[in-house]
């Protein structure tokens, strides 16, 4: 019995450090998330702002408005972006984006693995490492993996920015970004996205609110500038959804985490109890016995 | 005249403005009082901002866009350096 009481107290003390470490993985997740959401809040009036600019050009443009990046090409060529965390432990966080990319690698560019021609962009080790094992028959990019160190603009923008000259230059037709819609702590979506070519941009005829606006340079040549820029913010966005997905993630995760030890602290504390219990009404009954064997 | 100018990072200047310079593509131009309506995009260069005590910002960018209406300024730029 004595064995036993020992092997169950063990167990309880190592579950509790194993708590602790949890909760404290649920503190900097928290503390990170917030700094991550910040980032998020942030860019937004920058964006809002480049997207009211392009409704106001869209609004004044007559007739379709062609880019350089909404051309619509056959697709021979493909490249899958997969945004990652470089870190584990945040539940099923990563499967679902590596799962979302897989689904869409399936569904629209099997032709293209077939051909070789498809490109499979990491950013984030849990991604590259999926990748790198499981499909040996694509060109891997592994050059983006530790962006996640430094999400400025600047350096985001060097990434969107290759993926854009290459969708220029015809080496991809299409290009998807596969990442983590961040809603809240609580919710986060896989999705998979559509980055280039661009979505058909509709002319809105009829703005109520349109200004006689003077555009310098004409409307078309600002649009060629102002689609990759905002196809920089959408790509920047991208990542910085993923990044407080990650922590929205882990500290959901964490926070189970420490719940689930909790409750099993309280399990094996009512069986320590119990064997103690045990023990010691034994040992009574021993003294008792004793006592009564030497009166006899 | 408000001005507002943003990057994609932060918001890096708002308030009250008696003039601003910017580079435009076609070349550089000064936005008073008054301006009529507009939207430019802008090349790399200097923006300077004399704001209405006088002071002066200056800083360069990389690239970016302004749009002018009704006295109300945006400029949106990347790759500020002050």
């Amino acid at each position: 019995m004595g064995a036993n009481l020992k092997e169950v107290r063990d167990r309880i003390s190592s579950v509790k450090s194993t708590q602790q470490i949890t909760k404290a993985m649920k503190m900097v997740s928290a503390a990170k998330l917030r700094r991550a959401t910040d980032a998020i809040v942030q860019m937004r009036p920058y964006a809002n702002k480049l997207n009211d600019m392009l409704k106001n050009i869209l609004s004044n443009i007559e007739g379709g408005a062609n880019t350089t990046f909404g051309q619509e090409r056959v697709v021979e060529s493909a490249a899958v972006v997969v945004v990652t965390s470089n870190r584990g432990l945040a539940g099923a966080f990563n499967t679902n984006v590596i799962k979302s990319a897989v689904a869409t690698i399936d569904q629209r560019f099997s032709k293209q693995r077939a051909a070789g021609k498809l490109t499979i962009v990491c950013i984030g080790k849990k991604g590259y490492e999926y990748f790198k094992k499981r499909y040996t028959d694509c060109t891997i990019v592994n050059d983006y993996v530790e962006i996640f160190s430094d999400l400025s603009f600047d350096n985001i923008a060097q990434v969107s920015q290759v993926l854009m000259d290459s969708f220029e230059e015809r080496e991809f037709d299409a290009v998807t970004v596969s990442y983590s819609r961040f809603k809240n702590a609580g919710m986060q979506f896989a999705e998979t996205h559509q980055f280039l070519p661009v979505e058909k941009l509709e002319t809105s005829g009829g703005n109520k609110h349109r200004a006689d606006y003077i555009f310098e340079p004409s409307e078309k040549e600002l649009l060629e500038k102002l689609v990759p820029s905002i196809l920089q913010t959408t790509f920047q966005k991208f990542l910085l959804d993923t990044h407080a997905s990650e922590h929205g993630a882990r500290m959901t995760a964490m926070d189970k985490a420490t719940e689930n030890a909790e409750e099993l602290i309280k399990d094996m504390k009512i069986v320590y109890n119990k064997a103690r219990q045990e023990a010691i009404t034994k040992e009574l009954s021993e003294i008792v016995g004793g006592a009564a064997a030497l009166e006899g | 005249m408000n001005i507002v100018v943003l990057t994609p990072d932060k918001e890096v200047f708002q308030g009250e403005i008696k003039s601003v310079k910017v580079p435009g593509v076609g070349g550089q131009f000064q936005i008073l009082r008054g301006h009529a309506p507009l939207v430019s995009a802008l090349d790399e260069g200097e923006v300077s901002i004399e704001k209405t005590d006088g002071q002066k910002m200056t800083f360069g960018i990389n690239q970016g866009f302004v749009e002018v209406l009704r006295n109300e300024i945006s400029l949106l730029v990347t790759g500020v350096a002050e």
